[in-house]
């Protein structure tokens, strides 16, 4: 990395090419930089700005606009959009949601991984193609049906106030569970492959039953793909807009996501206070990029390169 | 982890999988159970109603009372008494016809995919490309334009109103435009507003590209990389002859996405203005058959079943460029 600039340039010699290419120097590298720092500046701006317009009252950027020198710097739009709403509500229905939907998602997909990977059946792509495909769909083709549905099935009242799937934080887990599980059959399946057919069949041999085979055999050694897969879920399933806002009616029931929507409305007035209602909304999220990023890109990789 | 993974040979092993036949009966419930319950979660709640979409596509329904199999009676008959009778395709052709936001929808929908593959995703490429040859700072740079990947579609449409405010936005005020005559209304105006929106959706869709292709470029074998390079091709070439092709299945994996994405686009428009006024996109239409005051389930399952047909095709690509090597095996 630090050979300098002229060192090496025009690598396409055949005896420069036979040392490491990836140190060589020549002015596409600095085009680079220049493009890389450019890119960068750009990608971030739109989030530093709108802290930037969080940080100050609204007052002084109606005077002044957002592009301004700051006369006053607080986190009071922060403190205001947390207590002047149901913001905690909102980030505990959100919590309601991801927390079991993202167990029930991996335990659901994991077992059928288990299974495709673990015995063979005539139905195993077959299986594979219904699940994969599934998660594939947009959300919207299956969306009519779906509300229809939501309105017929009954639910107990002490899991839904509204006595239906639709409008409850039940009906949420179940779609999202059942939509996102399609995704992780086809990553764990791919991962459970690799995992030698011999360690289970010493397990069989030491009277290992199928369930112990899956719950203290697959699911260990499979720790580091579910971690990712739980990680991506959590983002995903958090971050869902489009269920929440067509499943549930009640402002009161939407996770956080979603009722950005309605704090929009609600602070229509005051513009600082919806930029700074939007970031505390994103503190989950830029905590998961912050600690977990590499889970993440692990997650969301793991399924685009197998196949 | 996925290097390690691939590395690992697979095909001796599908022989030594067991027969479902060698188990107790206790086992084969404990089987069927764990196959069975999630099959039956994505069955009823996925396939089913993709599946029901297309069947109430042809008729003419409220949502109030019951469907029935008659056929609609002709046009003068009251919409009341029209009501859950089978309607051919009447709602395609009323889709096509007499409703007004369809084939904007339509347009938007294939300018959203032309701006997602041409400009997003060889962006996404270009800084995997970029990244993947290790410059200084590349690990900064790769965290800071992954970032909007993490953030949910909501949230960036709120954030990104500042940037286009008309009064006090960024753009307008470096412009100097921010009233008066010269003012630019970015998500007001229905000739930009699509447009903008789509800087915002590319903001994030090229992170995601970028991730994905840098994954793809970690994976090709780098003395094929120098056996190029040994062949006198420069990066250019070195990239399109050689690494590119490589990187098959990745590059279907990114076709997919972005195809596929682009048809759920919805968020974004829906944060902004409720896809109105130049926003207007399959999937808003599609929503505002339920969750509008009018419901109508026909007409919405209809559009819903554009939405499918459409999908299908990468969704097979991909399928078929997934398993179809596997069903070989």
């Amino acid at each position: 990395m630090s050979t300098p600039a002229l060192a090496m340039r025009g690598g396409t010699e055949p005896g420069v090419a036979a040392t490491r290419p990836k140190r060589k120097r020549h002015p596409g590298r600095i085009a680079a930089q220049v493009f890389m720092i450019g890119a960068t500046v750009l990608w971030l701006i739109p989030m530093v700005f709108a802290f930037y317009v969080a940080l100050r009252p609204f007052a002084e950027t109606k005077k002044y606009g957002y592009v301004s020198l700051p006369h006053h710097l607080s986190f009071d739009n922060f403190v205001n959009a947390w207590t002047q709403s149901n913001m905690l509500q909102y980030f505990l229905n959100s919590a309601w949601i991801t927390i079991p939907g993202v167990i029930l998602t991996l335990f659901l997909a994991s077992c059928v991984a288990f299974v495709v990977t673990r015995f063979s059946t005539r139905l195993n792509i077959a299986l594979l193609i219904i699940f994969t495909a599934g998660n594939l769909l947009p959300q919207q083709v299956i969306i009519t049906p779906l509300y229809r549905l939501y309105l017929m099935i009954p639910v107990p009242h002490f899991i839904s106030e509204s006595g239906l799937l639709y409008n409850s934080i039940a009906g949420l887990i179940v779609v999202n569970v059942a939509f996102q599980v399609g995704f992780c059959v086809f990553v764990l399946s791919n991962y459970f492959k690799t995992i030698p057919a011999e360690i289970y069949e010493a397990a069989r041999v030491d009277g290992a039953s199928i369930w112990t085979q899956y719950w203290r055999l697959t699911i260990p050694m499979s720790r580091p793909a579910l971690g990712a897969l739980g990680t991506l879920l959590t983002t995903w399933i958090y971050n869902d807009f489009f269920w929440a806002i067509t499943l549930i009616s009640t402002g009161n029931r939407r996770p956080i996501t979603s009722a950005l929507a309605d704090l929009q409305g609600e602070f229509i007035a005051n513009q600082n206070l919806i930029a700074a209602a939007a970031l505390l909304a994103a503190v989950p999220t830029l905590l998961v990029f912050i600690v977990l990023q590499k889970q993440f890109v692990a997650g969301l990789t793991l399924g685009a390169t197998k196949g | 982890m996925s290097a390690s993974t691939d590395s690992l040979p697979s095909t001796p092993r599908i022989k030594r999988r067991r027969r479902i036949r060698s188990l107790s009966k206790r086992e084969k419930i404990v089987v069927a159970l764990m196959l069975g319950v999630p099959l039956l979660a994505d069955i009823l709640f996925v396939w089913g109603p993709a599946l029901a979409s297309v069947l109430l596509s042809f008729t003419n329904w409220n949502g109030i009372h019951g469907l029935h199999a008659a056929t609609c009676k002709p046009p003068p008959t009251p919409a009341i008494l029209n009501n859950g009778c089978w309607y051919g395709f009447q709602n395609y052709h009323q889709a096509a016809t007499v409703y007004p936001e369809f084939w904007p929808a339509v347009w938007h929908n294939l300018i959203w995919l032309a701006v997602f593959m041409f400009i997003a995703t060889p962006l996404g490429m270009l800084f995997a490309v970029i990244i993947d040859r290790g410059i200084r700072g590349s690990r900064i740079y790769q965290s800071v334009l992954f970032m909007p990947v993490m953030l949910s579609l909501a949230l960036i449409g709120i954030i990104w109103e500042f940037i286009y405010s008309s009064n006090y936005g960024l753009i307008n005020t470096v412009l100097g435009r921010t009233s008066g005559s010269g003012l630019i209304d970015w998500l007001g105006n229905p000739k930009l507003n699509l447009w903008a929106v789509l800087v915002e959706g590319s903001w994030r869709q090229a992170g995601y590209v970028m991730v994905l292709y840098l994954a793809g470029l970690k994976s090709v074998d780098g003395s094929l990389k120098e056996a190029a390079v040994l062949d006198g091709l420069n990066e250019w070439q070195k990239f399109w002859r050689v690494v590119f092709p490589v990187m098959k299945p990745i590059n279907v994996v990114v076709l997919v996405v972005t195809v596929i994405e682009s048809l759920r686009a919805f968020d974004l428009v829906y944060i902004t203005n409720k896809g109105h006024n130049g926003l207007e996109l399959l999937s808003v239409l599609v929503t505002n058959n339920i969750v509008g005051e009018v419901h109508r389930i026909g007409f919405g399952s209809a559009l819903g079943v554009v939405l499918l047909v459409i999908s299908l095709v990468p969704i097979t690509i991909f399928l078929y460029q997934t398993f179809h090597r596997e069903r070989r095996a």
